[in-house]
């Protein structure tokens, strides 16, 4: 019988994507665009928030979007039936954008001129948090209905993103969600996390989310 | 689902190493996966059985080690563990810093592999 060996590997799975997502970072500040990575649940209202947010600023700032969905381009045809300049990425059953696929769907669009542009990544609060797009902003957003429990649930997410969004505020009548327990919550897992709570249906709180938004993208650009 | 693409690529990893060490067979891969990854074990092997036949690595044994959540206080300097688990206020034990980043609890890693 042939005798069992011990092969040192030592290499972390992510580590491809990890350098590759660094180089994205660089090449992105050369150019002087911001990426942030939109995350958040199917149905939490990504798309809606984008597109009222990007109404709002799109006089000051050039916009861009990456949709990406594991199938159908219905987010990209709204966002550009809006005038507002976006391509879809189809995952193809993944359950997430990696570096990789950004790279892709940067190649794909006029990159040149845009100050933000910001890819809206599949629905999920599992996978997307696991793998580096090449973002410098990770913006997670958490609708309501969903319920105030999702920071024990799902930490990791809340630990990586920079800003919450607490959407549909508008149904806080409707419901038991308790707003100071997620932010409590999130806060534990990440101290340094910037909360905002808006309605995108009546447009409560868009504004000082808008105006925060506004300020990284011309601070980064400058 | 999540777990596919991270097998997938587990499994790429071996079989890569595996080719440049004249490996007839990979009979067992050492993990050490980060506590705040959402990966089950047996979940990480269903998918890895699956993935990995008529490969070298076929019916290989995945050994997962879960790696605890550590920080580094920016503080002071010093790094202290976290039980995410907990739900408990986040904070250095040395200074009550609430400044820290993220040492490992979210890695993947392929540590050794026996094989024959």
């Amino acid at each position: 019988m042939d005798e069992v060996r011990l092969i040192e590997v030592k290499e972390d799975i992510r580590a491809d994507n990890e350098k590759k997502a660094d180089g994205l970072r660089s090449q992105l500040k050369a150019e002087k665009t911001l990426l942030m990575n939109l995350m958040s649940s199917p149905g939490a209202g990504k798309t809606t928030l984008l597109m009222k947010s990007i109404g709002m600023i799109k006089d000051e700032i050039k916009v861009g979007v990456m949709e990406a969905d594991i199938d159908s381009k219905v987010d990209a045809e709204k966002m550009v039936a809006q005038g507002i300049p976006a391509i879809q990425l189809r995952t193809g059953g993944f359950c997430h954008l990696d570096a990789n696929m950004v790279e892709q769907g940067l190649g794909a669009m006029d990159v040149k001129g845009l100050d933000l542009i910001i890819i809206e990544n599949v629905g999920n609060l599992v996978c997307p948090a696991e793998f580096d797009t090449g973002a410098v902003l990770n913006a997670m957003l958490l609708s309501v209905p969903e319920g105030d429990d999702k920071p024990l649930k799902y930490p990791l997410m809340f630990s990586i993103c920079d800003v919450l969004i607490v959407t549909k505020t508008d149904y806080l009548s409707l419901s038991d969600f308790d707003m100071e327990a997620v932010k409590e919550r999130a806060k534990k897992l990440n101290s340094n996390i910037k909360i905002f709570e808006i309605s995108a249906k009546s447009g409560d709180g868009l504004e000082a989310w808008t105006d925060w938004l506004k300020n990284e993208v011309l601070t980064f650009v400058k | 689902m999540h777990e596919l693409p991270v097998t997938e690529k587990i499994l790429d990893i071996i079989v890569s190493h595996a080719q440049r060490n004249n490996v007839q067979k990979v009979v067992s891969v050492n993990l050490r996966v980060g506590e705040l990854s959402d990966l089950e074990n047996e979940w990480i092997q269903h998918y890895f059985d699956y993935l990995a036949k008529d490969s070298v690595a076929e019916g290989a044994k995945l050994v997962i080690e879960r790696v605890p959540v550590v920080m580094h206080c920016n503080g002071c300097g010093e790094s202290f563990q976290v039980d995410v688990k907990a739900m408990k206020e986040i904070q250095c034990g040395n200074c009550d810093s609430k400044d820290y980043t993220l040492v490992s609890g979210k890695d993947y890693y392929i540590k050794d592999m026996e094989v024959i």
